[in-house]
């Protein structure tokens, strides 16, 4: 729906959905494999009429094999092809890891050079549809740990919308990361929205008294708590690092020479996470910028319990953030 | 379907021929051997998986191929690289972990990597490239290309899951390529028949629709025979073919290897099969070939192997600065 200011109003999944549509208009070599992505329309309707605009040779429907046809995706890029890869969820990506991790990110460097694998392969995620243990994932450290990956999470719609086109022109293996439990939620973005770069973290809001640094299903959930925070007087600043290997530095270091306080945001479990990373190399490079330790908030270790409301404190909550914020900043 | 039937040997190589398959297969021996005195002088580390007793397998495959083809083998690869025409200096110095080496050094004895032939691995991760194999071969479909995908495995390979998704995409794909299972009966340390409810592997393909043929991998001309037929399969009706070659490995698994799960006296028997006298003998036999023309290949695979080891000892180490590099194209531009 077009607004006034030339901006459009779609849900995640419209952005996802156009995002893929726009890949397959403009990289004829590319093409879009995955678990029930045609005839089902995809297992979240992402891709839906997608078969019936591109035809079966683009769309293709693969049997439940993700090591195969993961597999078959790298095999295809390091044979001239631009292939889209979409794994159902992250849950049965373990059974693709071996593919990911001993192929995709490591053939480029084990051939000294001489075959890189420009493939793509798009994981759904998250935590917060009561999918109980084995359907509740947020396994973005896991790829991240990965030399020869670049990994990505769309925490907005405009990136949902826009990674897939600029990934696609990547000479190296790329993971994007969509967020289930977003799927439904609107917002506006440009009419004109198209590919996004895919090398910096962004500054989402500008704020002076507290970098709160997420990706993810953390991002709208920060943006949230800020804007709530703003009325108790807090100015929080809210970094979405959206890329998650390699991490841009630059952004986040920038960021806490402004606020002098951190707080890290996600939902994967709380030890050796994205968090853990970021943290540290706030420490070995700004140090001294700040005024305060710098404060993690993670998902809590435990399988992911069935019941909505254990499921809920499983993960950081808006709630949770605004709490954590003020209570770092109420010794000023 | 194609029945599953035994493949005859009938027709003789003429000499030019025959020389070429007697000579690939004494260069690959004479390279292992010479890969084994390297390795206990510690001039080669890591693992090293020796293909003796196997030679007329990569070398009768290998030779019904074409070099628009691409090739992907296991770690126990480098007859494959010797025959697929890669530079024996050049492996023995990626063996060596030198730069000269046909991955750089950074690959080893189990990562052979080139690109101008087409040669893609070198994958130590059993069954990992069959998928990969089928993704390659989709790639050519969908871009016409002629070309096919041959894909080396062992049968240990046939045993993971990726062997049984790989042969269901290629068929439901309908895609040109080649599925040769090196059958040398032992995984590792693991007889077949610990390994497998079916040892006979090719009563796996009807399962999955795909054309198979079993031969005797001892046997170099029933190997080359049965592959060009194979291909000739492949490139009629655009459709994978699984092609066992039933052989032996007459070393053990590894360098680390106390070969403690056969007997002597089955190596010894499988001996009697060597594809090398078995191939020279036929040739004298039918006066093809002559003792000067034995002796000037002897001469000539210890030179090129020489020539190999001379070129790998003159290699030169990458410098550690260097560390860093090959993990990205984007910044690299190569």
């Amino acid at each position: 729906m077009m607004s006034t200011n030339n901006t459009i109003k779609l849900t995640y999944r419209e952005a996802l959905k156009q995002g893929i549509r726009d890949a397959l208009l403009k990289e004829e070599k590319s093409f879009l494999l995955g678990e029930d992505v045609g005839r089902y329309g995809g297992a979240f309707a992402v891709s839906k009429g997608l078969l019936q605009e591109f035809g079966p040779e683009r769309i293709m429907d693969v049997p439940l094999s993700e090591s195969g046809f993961v597999g078959a995706g790298i095999g295809a890029a390091l044979n001239g092809m631009r292939p889209i890869v979409e794994v159902m969820t992250v849950n049965f990506s373990l059974l693709a890891m071996d593919q990911i991790v001993n192929n995709a990110a490591t053939l480029l460097h084990m051939s000294g050079g001489q075959m890189n694998v420009p493939v793509v392969i798009r994981i759904s995620c998250g935590i917060g549809r009561q999918l109980a243990a084995q359907h509740s994932h947020s396994w973005e450290p896991l790829f991240a740990h990965i030399p020869g990956l670049k990994v990505l999470s769309a925490g907005t719609h405009e990136d949902a919308r826009g990674m897939l086109l600029t990934a696609l022109q990547s000479p190296d293996p790329v993971i994007i990361f969509e967020y289930t439990f977003m799927l439904n939620t609107e917002a506006e973005i440009p009419a004109n929205a198209g590919a996004v770069d895919i090398s910096k973290a962004r500054v989402r809001r500008e704020g002076k008294d507290i970098s709160i640094i997420t990706y993810g299903a953390g991002v709208y959930k920060a943006l949230d708590a800020a804007k709530e925070l703003m009325a108790t007087g807090v100015n929080a600043e809210v970094i979405d690092l959206r890329i998650l290997r390699p991490l841009d530095d630059e952004t986040i270091f920038n960021s806490v020479r402004k606020t002098h306080r951190v707080l890290l945001v996600e939902e994967a479990w709380g030890a050796v996470n994205i968090s853990s990373e970021v943290s540290a190399r706030i420490m070995e490079n700004v140090f001294y910028e700040l005024d305060a330790p710098v404060q993690r908030l993670g998902g809590v270790e435990i399988p992911i319990p069935y019941p909505k409301h254990l499921e809920d404190a499983s993960i950081p909550q808006k709630d949770d953030i605004i709490n954590k914020v003020t209570k770092m900043l109420q010794h000023d | 379907m194609e029945a599953i039937k035994p493949i005859q040997t009938t027709l003789l190589p003429d000499k030019t021929y025959g020389m070429k398959l007697l000579y690939q297969m004494m260069l690959i021996r004479r390279f292992e051997q010479k890969s084994a005195e390297l390795y206990t002088k510690e001039k080669i580390r890591g693992f090293l998986h020796l293909y003796v007793g196997e030679e007329a397998v990569a070398v009768g495959v290998m030779n019904s191929l074409s070099m628009k083809d691409n090739i992907l083998c296991t770690y126990r690869e480098h007859g494959h690289a010797l025959v697929r025409g890669v530079s024996p200096g050049a492996i023995m110095a990626e063996m060596y972990g030198k730069q000269e080496g046909c991955s750089r050094g950074r690959g080893g004895s189990m990562h052979l990597f080139d690109a101008k032939t087409k040669f893609f691995g070198g994958n130590a991760i059993v069954a990992g490239h069959l998928p990969v194999a089928v993704g390659m071969a989709l790639a050519a479909k969908k871009q016409k290309k002629d070309e096919i995908t041959c894909c080396f495995f062992g049968e240990g390979a046939a045993a993971e899951g990726e062997f049984h998704e790989a042969m269901n995409l290629a068929t439901l794909w309908s895609v040109p390529v080649l599925f040769v299972c090196e059958n040398n009966l032992y995984a590792m340390g693991t007889a077949i028949r610990f390994s497998h409810s079916v040892v006979e592997l090719e009563k796996k393909a009807p399962g999955y629709g795909i054309d198979v043929a079993a031969v005797d991998g001892m046997d170099v001309l029933a190997v080359e025979k049965a592959a060009k037929e194979a291909i000739q399969k492949i490139k009629q009706t655009g459709k994978p073919f699984f092609l066992v070659c039933n052989t032996y490995r007459f070393r053990a698994h590894s360098m680390f290897d106390a070969e403690l799960y056969r007997e002597k006296t089955e190596v010894e028997e499988w001996k009697k099969r060597d594809p090398i006298p078995k191939l020279q003998e036929l040739l004298m036999n039918e006066n093809i070939i002559s003792k000067t023309d034995m002796d000037a290949m002897n001469t000539q695979v210890e030179k090129e192997v020489q020539q190999a080891v001379d070129f790998a000892e003159a290699g030169t180490w990458e410098p550690v600065e260097d560390l860093a590099k090959y993990l990205y194209r984007e910044k690299e531009k190569l």
